[in-house]
């Protein structure tokens, strides 16, 4: 204030230059500061914000699948038999068309609530952004012998393998679909280049061998926030039920939440 | 910039009060319904698949 009033006293030609400069420098500085908050807006929403809220509907979006799949079947009180039967060799379907989801996978790991759904192929925009995880094209479905491989996003657009480094060896991972509940039982970590493809192949990283194990493969982005490197987890089908027998203990509270 | 913003506003100090925040809260909400996922359909730095 004093310093607008002596400038006022001491020439009143130069007075209103100056002023009118430090408003436009003034504004300019407002603008670079509101985007710089723009900009840190932008990446709370696309890390964080949208990520809770898209992971929370595709949860909701697998619950209503798995719904749809098991209604009638009893998801209560589910009595363990001291000798698991044998529902003989798992039930293997057609693969379905472009961005059809056609299964529900669970990992406790990732959180009791996780369920996402699995569409068929990869494509970033019709699948990936919008659906969640996406089965390779080519690659066997669930329960087959070979290479059951799925990809999806580790950071934005819902990321359903955020986790995926934080899977530890004998953790299970549950594949549902209209057929049954596959039980796949979680074996190791791999770091590959975004163009070893050999990683879906029947036998993971071994081009031309002949299958005997039931894998399922998931492929993400490493390391995070970055498109250098793939992270690959592995796993082996352990076991397999209709769903006449109803959802595994583990994932009972999931499957019977409130879609 | 914001001072004129304040400035323009009608009415008593309560009254500016609540046209701001209402504006800002307008301004955030257009965002992140509308300019952010439009954002986003550009930013792709997450390639998740393999592939040759």
């Amino acid at each position: 204030m004093t310093e607008e009033r002596s400038r006022r006293k001491t020439g009143a030609r130069t007075a209103p230059a100056r002023v009118s400069a430090i408003g436009v420098i003034g504004v300019i500085g407002e603008l670079f500061i509101t985007a710089g908050v723009l900009v840190f807006l932008f990446l709370g929403w696309q890390l964080w914000l949208n990520d809770l809220v898209v992971g929370a509907d595709q949860n909701r979006v697998g619950v209503a699948l798995a719904r749809n799949w098991d209604a009638g079947t009893p998801t209560h009180a589910h009595v363990t038999p001291a000798v698991a039967p044998d529902y003989g060799p798992p039930a293997v379907a057609e693969p379905p068309k472009n961005a059809v989801k056609f299964a529900v996978m669970y990992v406790p790991r990732f959180g009791s609530d996780y369920a996402r759904s699995i569409s068929e192929g990869v494509g970033t925009t019709d699948v990936l952004d919008k659906n969640g995880i996406g089965h390779y094209p080519g690659t066997q479905m669930p329960g087959a012998v070979g290479n059951f491989a799925v990809a999806a996003h580790r950071t934005t657009h819902g990321a359903p393998f955020k986790q995926l480094a934080t899977l530890t060896v004998g953790d299970k991972i549950y594949v549902q679909t209209q057929d049954g509940y596959y039980t796949y039982d979680f074996r190791g970590l791999e770091y590959v280049r975004p163009t070893a493809v050999d990683v879906l192949d029947p036998v993971p990283r071994a081009p031309g061998a002949t299958p005997t194990e039931r894998v399922l493969t998931m492929t993400s982005c490493n390391p995070m926030f970055s498109a250098a490197e793939r992270i690959i987890a592995y796993s082996v089908l352990e076991s397999w039920q209709p769903t006449s027998a109803g959802p595994p203990p583990a994932i009972l509270a999931t499957v019977s939440a409130k879609g | 910039m914001y001072a004129a913003l304040w400035r323009l506003m009608p009415g008593p100090l309560w009254l500016r009060v609540v046209l701001m925040v209402a504006l800002f809260a307008a301004i955030l909400a257009g965002l992140v319904l509308v300019v952010f996922p439009w954002l986003n359909t550009f930013v792709n730095v997450n390639d998740v698949t393999v592939n040759q």
